[in-house]
């Protein structure tokens, strides 16, 4: 007990992130179900008090995203996985590192105040004001929880940057780097750079609804719209935290399972990763297309927006052409990481209508935002994690997942996602607006919210199952070996499964013509 | 097809016609590019263009997933080692391909934006102002326009008549939606805001609230209701006892006129996406 609380090795500060990240992502489920019972029915069905409805969507929303899937990926992964594919012992800080650990720790209790607090934050996860300001609702609790995970993940980033760049392997350059490597340092960099500007916009909320400032109030010379700009310019970049390392860890597990090298690697790092970096950076207006912005930032936003696709594109290009002539077996976690080519396909198409300023005046805040964001980030990011947790398993606890138990939930959860999510574009084209308690005005959608409710109940039937498998594998799953997969990565082939203190029985030294996925050795033919 | 020929002749002659002040109404009418009507050509292009790249895509990979599978315990994959030349080609033509679409895209996401932005000349104007949780409609008469037996908010408009909501609101952030003209605009203290419709044919449609404002939010809805022209100025008579001053004349000019109500829908917005006027620039 005490050797975990006070731990400051990397891969024990991994597992802790993991377990809060889930112990999130469970509470943000349960209100994901309840939100999906509510709208079963037209009028109240478990509520009648939309204040309840709209707390447990503030939860829902600020927990899947601030402390599920930033923490899951550039906490969890990352802390375990960085310091070993580059070849270090452990990160740069370690105590800074078991620091962050808790302070994201007493942010998730904090964010689970909300349920027990009088009058808990009914702002949503945006925190607009001037709603936010003039809520009853304890929108401290929002801000603290921001500032908490914020800092926690600003410790984070100056500690991995720092880990990549002074502490790879003697010889290990950086076009050897893994994948999921790239993608870590290029969303670290964001959250070093756009951290900050949200932890000052929900600031000044906090100094505006209790200590009587007029930042966002008109009446007294505030403006309405620099939250928003303030919000998204780092909300958006922050969508790019969660997709990088996303494709990053799909990219490791389809190199692996294929046994084949990424395809166009160069492009992917370069092209793909820092691409998004640099233009996710130019977008943030996106999300303000309705807000009335000055048109001219409107239509330039519109633009950069749309060449987000290049970028995107050509990660997208590396993973599939990854499959190429491979040698696929379809484990539990390549099922996950395949089925989210189909995500990332329906989730970034439908995105691009919603850069085209002209098609969001109809589509923003509607049910077809939502579809289109649970597509990309609700599932094919937390399917990604998923895949991860099941393709590093044997690492992390030494012994074997289930595999019948992980497929059983996997088609669980894709059937479920699917038809949850699916019938949501065609009722969002229609004009049914999200965010709404009841849909009165709108009766003709009930049936399309029932199925989508009853998706929801299967997507709960496959993360029972799923987090169930994980539980029974730690504990009792057979003894795995140091390379379950026949990976050429350095975290399976140059230590022990699970790695001891240190990482390496020996500090590893790697020569030019290592890779991390020296695959098919030099038989391959070149086109 | 009165429509449509004056649609065709108005197109070609617009260039010519634009200095003839005193052209008819019904010319003036013709040239409307209705937003609404280019949202849906829109949507459709886009809709094929998406699902074109979407199955050719989903066919790709369900091609390679089915084909590639492991046939021995040890056997490793053979995907060909790029050279310069493929791995350039492999970045340089994809690039161009969705920088092409993407291109096409803005291209025409802005001209039906231009359209969305640009309020017809003749346009009538309504003050909106929302609050938690109604909206109220005002035209420039002064007069309100009156709620259903409900108790809901309902916009009436005269059929074949564009017309410009300049929007405020009283407390917290809304957002003004009208799904069936598939437009809406964020509504907010400090800022006046705009977005014009234009209400061709009879009948009630939904409008409603889409940006959170609280407890209230889902139920902020109400109805756009389009009356024969004739019937709208009738209605008006009966509320004001005058002739309607919108009808006829642009606002800008009543207002110039008479210095009356309507002066203050026409003062330049404080925001920075204030609409120029309507009738103004002539
Ligand atoms: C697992 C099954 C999930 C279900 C059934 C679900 C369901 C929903 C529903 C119904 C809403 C919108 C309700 C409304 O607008 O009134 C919503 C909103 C949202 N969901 Fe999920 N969700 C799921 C998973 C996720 C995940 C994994 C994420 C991770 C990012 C996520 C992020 C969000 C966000 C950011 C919102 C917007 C909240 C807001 O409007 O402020 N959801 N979800
Ligand atoms: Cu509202
Ligand atoms: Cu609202």
């Amino acid at each position: 007990m005490k050797e975990w609380l006070f731990t400051t090795d990397h891969k024990r500060i991994g597992v802790l992130y993991l377990v809060g990240s889930i112990a999130a992502f469970a509470v943000a489920g349960i209100m994901a179900l309840l939100i999906r019972i509510e709208l079963f029915t037209l009028g109240p069905t478990l509520t009648d008090d939309a204040t309840n409805y709209n707390v447990w969507l503030y939860f829902h929303g600020a927990a899947m995203i601030l402390a599920f899937l930033i923490p899951g990926l550039t906490g969890f992964l990352a802390n375990y996985l960085v310091p070993i594919m580059i070849g270090a012992h452990d990160v740069a800080f370690p105590r800074i590192n078991a620091f962050s650990v808790w302070l994201f720790w007493f942010a998730i209790v904090l964010a689970l105040l909300t349920f027990v607090i009088p009058d808990p934050p009914d702002v949503m996860w945006t925190g607009y004001p001037p709603y936010s300001v003039q809520t009853s609702g304890n929108t401290a609790f929002y801000v603290f929880t921001v500032h908490l995970l914020g800092f926690s993940s600003i410790l984070g980033a100056v500690n991995f940057l720092c880990t990549v760049i002074y502490m790879r392997a003697p010889g290990m350059g950086w076009n050897q780097l893994n994948f999921f490597v790239w993608t870590t340092v290029g969303a670290f960099v964001i959250q070093l750079i756009f951290i900050p500007v949200l932890a000052a916009a929900v600031t000044l909320v906090l100094f505006d609804k209790y200590f009587g400032t007029a930042f966002f109030s008109p009446a007294n010379g505030g403006d309405v719209l620099l939250y928003q700009n303030l919000f998204w310019f780092y909300s958006h970049p922050a969508v790019y935290v969660i997709l990088l390392p996303a494709v990053g860890t799909l990219m490791d597990i389809i190199s692996t399972h294929a046994r084949n090298p990424v395809f166009n690697y160069k492009t992917g790092v370069y092209g793909g990763i820092w691409g998004t970096v640099v233009l996710g950076s130019d977008v943030w207006v996106h999300h303000l297309y309705t807000s009335g912005m000055v048109d001219w930032l409107r239509i330039g936003m519109m633009v950069t927006t749309l060449i987000i696709s290049v970028p995107v594109g050509l990660m997208v290009i590396s993973l599939v052409g990854t499959l190429y002539r491979g040698s696929i077996k379809y484990t539990t976690p390549m099922l996950y990481a395949c089925s989210c080519l189909f995500l990332i396909l329906i989730g970034g198409l439908t995105g691009i209508p919603l850069a085209m300023t002209s098609v969001t005046l109809h589509l923003a805040e509607t049910y077809f935002v939502m579809a289109h964001f649970h597509y990309i980030m609700g599932i094919m990011a937390t399917f990604a994690v998923f895949a991860g947790v099941y393709n590093w398993f044997p690492k992390f606890t030494g012994r074997m997942y289930n595999e019948s138990l992980g497929k059983l939930g996997f088609l669980f959860n894709f059937i479920g996602v699917n038809v949850t999510f699916w019938p949501l574009f065609g009722i969002g084209i229609e004009g049914m607006p999200r965010r709404y308690f009841d849909y009165a005005m709108m009766p003709q959608f009930e049936g399309t919210h029932q199925i989508s409710t009853i998706g929801a109940v299967l997507i709960a039937v496959g993360m029972a199952i799923t987090i169930l498998n994980w539980v029974i594998g730690a504990i009792a799953g057979p003894k795995a070996s140091d390379n379950p997969w026949g990976s050429k990565s350095m975290e399976w082939t140059h230590t022990t499964t699970p790695p001891g203190p240190g990482n390496f029985p020996t500090p590893p030294t790697v020569s030019e013509d290592w890779s991390p996925y020296n695959y098919g050795g030099h038989t391959a033919k070149t086109i | 097809m009165r429509k449509l020929a004056f649609t065709t002749a108005g197109l070609l002659a617009a260039p010519y016609m634009a200095s003839a002040a005193e052209e008819t109404e019904a010319v003036k009418e013709a040239v409307i590019n209705d937003p609404s009507e280019g949202w849906e050509i829109l949507w459709h292009h886009v809709l094929i263009d998406l699902t074109a790249i979407g199955i050719l895509f989903a066919l790709i990979v369900a091609f390679f997933m089915l084909s590639y599978r492991r046939k021995s315990e040890n056997e490793e994959g053979s995907s060909p080692k790029l050279t310069l030349g493929g791995s350039l080609a492999w970045t340089l033509v994809p690039v161009f391909v969705f920088l092409a679409d993407d291109f096409y895209l803005a291209a025409n996401g802005w001209k039906l934006w231009n359209d969305q932005r640009r309020v017809p000349d003749n346009a009538m104007e309504v003050k909106l102002t929302a609050m938690m949780y109604n909206w109220e409609f005002q035209y420039d008469n002064g007069t309100l326009s009156d709620p259903d037996a409900d108790g809901r908010p309902v916009l009436v408009v005269p059929q074949g008549k564009p017309v410009v909501a300049r929007m405020h609101s009283e407390d917290v952030v809304h957002s003004f939606f009208l799904p069936s003209y598939h437009i809406k605009e964020d509504v907010m203290p400090g800022r006046i805001t705009y977005l014009w419709f234009y209400p061709k044919n009879l009948g009630e449609t939904v409008l409603t609230c889409t940006e959170y404002c609280g407890v209230g939010h889902s139920s902020m809805y109400g109805k756009v209701k389009v009356v024969p022209a004739a019937k709208f100025e009738e209605m008006m008579l009966a509320k004001t006892g005058a002739a309607p001053a919108a009808a006829e004349a642009a606002p800008a000019e009543a207002a110039g006129a008479e210095g009356a109500a309507p002066a203050e829908g026409a003062a330049p917005a404080e925001g920075t996406s204030a609409a120029p006027a309507p009738g103004a620039g002539k």
